[in-house]
């Protein structure tokens, strides 16, 4: 897997519990060219990444591991999916926040806690402007936070998030450290993500208006991108 | 009619429905996003909508039937149609379940059944609405257009 893997199709898993979001997202994703997987919840995200507790409590295997016996098919119609964790590549992974038994929050925190999958950059959804909620998923390693509906204009930033991660894993962590730490308290930034302001300028790469978690146990370079603080639907 | 007087009556109805606040921004970019590949996106997602809506009607209309409303199920149900509804850019039926999600945050069973009755009238129309669309959309094609 040279850098030409990069030029290659990045592959989305996207996770939502609503069927019309799901299509939604596909579309979206599908029309911004990349490979996209839905499925209906985390605990099936965290399967279909092969996340296996128990050997992530172990934290020595990284063969993987096939399961032979679970064939189940999503009731949502979603593609069956290949158990062999290794053969999929998922070069990030979005999904919605509110879903009924794990939130989006808690898969996040799954995937940031897994040594194997912690590198997959996250993006949250949500239909709701709660700033506690927005800073708490940045805080806990999430790289954007999009407003629903999605936009096509919003993916755009994605490409960026995925390319990164592809380098992070040729150079580990060598990557310099551009910014200086910021204090760990989210603050509400103008722009950005309103559904209206699609041409910011200064999207995508690693510009000022990125923030850096100011937490150990995040990889420095890790950046805090704006979210939307002035797009409400008055609630 | 031809196929370019369908396509004058689709736009002036189009244009209607978002200056009447029925449809917004959302729907446009449903439009935008169908293309040979998926011709028929948009008919399958607000299909999708009809569906997801009528089933949480009924469901709203049970819930608040009970005795002892459980406001956290009423809420959850107006709250995925809300969702929905903005997915799909169904501006007044959105609208009608931020009001709704208010009462029941109060536990007001009145304001929540008035707002179940604003819904289903909302949802009604704007259905009919879509669907005179789409029509409108097949005859331009039977048309040649």
């Amino acid at each position: 897997m040279g850098m030409a893997a990069a030029e290659s199709q990045f592959h989305v898993l996207a996770v939502d519990d609503s069927l019309i979001d799901r299509k939604l997202i596909e579309k979206l994703l599908k029309t911004s060219s990349y490979q996209v997987t839905t499925v209906d919840s985390g605990s099936k995200a965290l399967e279909f990444l092969g996340f296996r507790e128990e050997e992530e409590q172990s934290s020595s295997s990284d063969s993987p591991s096939v399961s032979s016996n679970n064939h189940q098919i999503c009731p949502s119609g979603v593609l069956n999916f290949p158990w062999n964790h290794q053969e999929v590549e998922v070069n990030l992974i979005i999904t919605d926040y509110c879903m009924p038994g794990m939130t989006g929050y808690d898969l996040l925190k799954k995937i940031k806690e897994s040594s194997s999958l912690r590198n997959i950059p996250v993006v949250i959804m949500s239909s709701e402007n709660v700033p506690s909620r927005i800073s708490r998923c940045l805080e806990e390693g999430a790289e954007e936070f999009f407003l629903k509906p999605v936009q096509l204009s919003d993916l755009h930033r994605l490409r960026h998030h995925m390319m990164r991660t592809k380098k992070q894993e040729k150079q580990e962590n060598q990557e310099e450290e551009g910014e200086s730490e910021n204090k760990a308290e989210v603050q509400p930034q103008s722009s950005h993500q309103a559904q209206q302001q699609s041409n910011n300028s200064s999207s995508s790469s690693s510009s000022s208006n990125k923030r850096k978690a100011m937490d150990e146990g995040l990889s420095p370079d890790r950046t805090r991108p704006r979210y939307s603080n002035g797009v409400t639907t008055a609630v | 009619m031809d196929a370019l007087q369908l396509k004058r009556q689709l736009i002036t109805f189009t244009e209607l429905l978002f200056r009447e606040g029925f449809l917004d921004e959302q729907f446009h970019q449903l439009q935008q996003l169908q293309d040979e590949k998926n011709p028929n996106f948009v008919v399958e997602v607000v299909s999708l909508f009809f569906e997801d809506s009528e089933r949480l009607l009924n469901e709203l209309a049970k819930a608040l039937d009970q005795q002892n409303v459980d406001y956290k199920k009423v809420d959850a149900h107006v709250h995925q149609l809300k969702g929905s509804s903005s997915s799909i850019g169904a501006q007044r039926v959105q609208r009608v379940c931020i009001v709704f999600r208010n009462y029941c945050n109060e536990k007001n069973v009145e304001g929540c059944l008035k707002c179940l009755q604003q819904l289903k009238h909302e949802y009604a129309i704007v259905k009919t609405k879509l669907e005179a669309l789409f029509s409108l959309e097949q005859q331009i094609l039977a048309a040649g257009g």
